[in-house]
């Protein structure tokens, strides 16, 4: 290198003090534009699409090739006596099963007559694999390997199994965010499919560890909602479809104020060891 | 130049790493902080401007990925490599217990504000809370994989040096 250019590159030199400023200057501009518009998610998004999720995908398949690997062998010995446990079940099963089946014929009879055909079996749904976990503690979002490509967009529901697991909130080519309705400050517009009392269902870091949801601001003035009632997703809810399966009430009771009650609820999906979720394509239809 | 990919390839790997592997092998559903440990480690043994950068870069990585808020991350990561850059003067960089030190010191750090602003500025007080179920079992988990990993980015360094070295010297 001339000494020329070498000179010109010492004069140059900034101090990390004013570097260190000028770095915080554009982070706190990122974030006010980012918080107020969305213009960096869409090219970022198709950035992190392209370049990253490829190495996710194949790094979570190796990962939970590993993980069901040393599950099997720790878990033989329970697995064993649970064998044993189901069998009997099977058999107590199989005897409920029939009478069952017997209800669900009468039961599809009387919904052919009320056409009462809006069941979430119908919505269009499609798989897709959790290939990414929030980096951090203290959210539980994550990422899945279905993006707009498949149809997806910003709002879909996610379900696993028959349980809400949240919502869709930035999608790019062929991966998508998505949020769960237990991550903390998350609000749910819900309602007790019982007796059709609306709730707010909201997620708190503090209470996600113990399995539980809070929920608050029941009405429930004729006291008609017990311990145990299904609590699903509000027909009201603007991002929700209705009548998804949130949980169930785990306890109540009455607020200070003697109008509303709250208490936690215990969440049919199983957020600890999710793997696959189905998405539903169709949106909440929107009047505006 | 050297420097520049392998740093920027050590971050790489490590992001996917804690969002993947080790998101999948959570103790308890607590995640270590890679991140953290290459932020803090690139900091004090290279400096602090470096730290700046790296810190940059990994917490944009992280708000990219996963954030809501793009550049909180940025500037919490960016704080915590300045920090450390200030500590390489006084860091004799072969023995490790400093070293652990500081990158537990910074994951403490980094959770405490990361609570300040997320948290606490929407109401929620039970600081005790968070600090022991969030904090401090994801700063034990992230000090015992940084005995590992440290040793690991201080040895690349220093055969990153001695080529840089050799390159001088081969051409004067």
């Amino acid at each position: 290198m001339s000494p020329i250019l070498k000179r010109k590159k010492e004069k140059f030199r900034l101090p990390s003090k004013y570097l260190l400023f000028i770095m915080t200057v554009v982070c706190i501009v990122i974030m006010i534009v980012s918080f107020t518009t969305n213009i960096f998610s869409i090219p970022l998004n198709y950035i992190s699409s392209y370049l990253i999720v490829p190495f996710e995908n194949g790094l979570t398949s190796v990962g939970t090739y590993c993980l069901n690997k040393t599950e099997e062998f720790g878990k033989l010995q329970d697995v064993l006596a649970e064998n044993e446990k189901l069998k009997e079940e099977i058999d107590r099963l199989t005897t409920e099963n029939t009478s069952l089946q017997q209800e669900k014929y009468e039961l599809t009879k009387l919904r052919e007559l009320y056409a009462l055909d809006a069941e979430y079996d119908e919505y269009d749904k499609i798989g897709a694999r959790i290939i990414a976990r929030d980096a951090g503690n203290w959210y539980s979002n994550f990422v899945i390997d279905k993006g707009s490509n498949d149809g997806i967009q910003v709002n879909c529901n996610v379900i696993a199994g028959s349980g809400l697991v949240g919502r869709v909130i930035e999608v790019g080519p062929n991966h998508a965010k998505v949020t769960s309705i237990i991550s903390d400050g998350i609000n749910t517009s819900a309602m007790i499919l019982a007796t059709g009392d609306n709730l707010i269902v909201t997620g708190n870091l503090s209470t996600m560890k113990e399995g539980v949801v809070e929920y608050s601001q029941l009405v429930d003035s004729s006291n008609k909602v017990t311990v145990g009632d299904k609590v699903v997703t509000s027909n009201i809810s603007d991002q929700y479809l209705p009548g998804i399966l949130i949980g169930y009430i785990n306890t109540l009771s009455t607020d200070s104020n003697n109008l509303t009650k709250s208490g936690y609820l215990t969440p049919v999906v199983d957020f600890e060891h999710l793997n696959e979720v189905l998405v539903i394509k169709q949106l909440k239809q929107q009047v505006n | 130049m050297k420097k520049f990919f392998s740093g920027a390839a050590l971050i790489f790997v490590c992001f996917l790493l804690q969002s993947t592997v080790f998101a999948q092998f959570n103790i308890g559903g607590i995640v270590p902080n890679l991140l953290i440990i290459v932020t803090a480690s690139l900091g004090f043994l290279c400096g602090k401007k470096t730290g700046i950068i790296v810190g940059f870069s990994c917490g944009i990585l992280m708000d990219l990925f996963l954030g809501s808020v793009y550049g909180m991350n940025g500037l919490l990561y960016m704080y915590v490599g300045y920090c450390n850059g200030l500590f390489k003067k006084i860091l004799y960089p072969k023995d490790i217990k400093l070293p652990l030190v500081l990158i537990a010191g910074s994951d403490i750090g980094y959770g405490v504000f990361f609570y300040f602003f997320r948290f606490l500025l929407r109401g929620k007080f039970d600081f005790p809370y968070y600090f022991t179920q969030i904090i401090i079992p994801e700063t034990v988990y992230t000090t015992i994989l940084a005995c590992l990993i440290y040793p690991l980015i201080h040895s690349i360094k220093i055969r990153l040096d001695e080529k840089e070295k050799k390159g001088e010297q081969s051409s004067v």
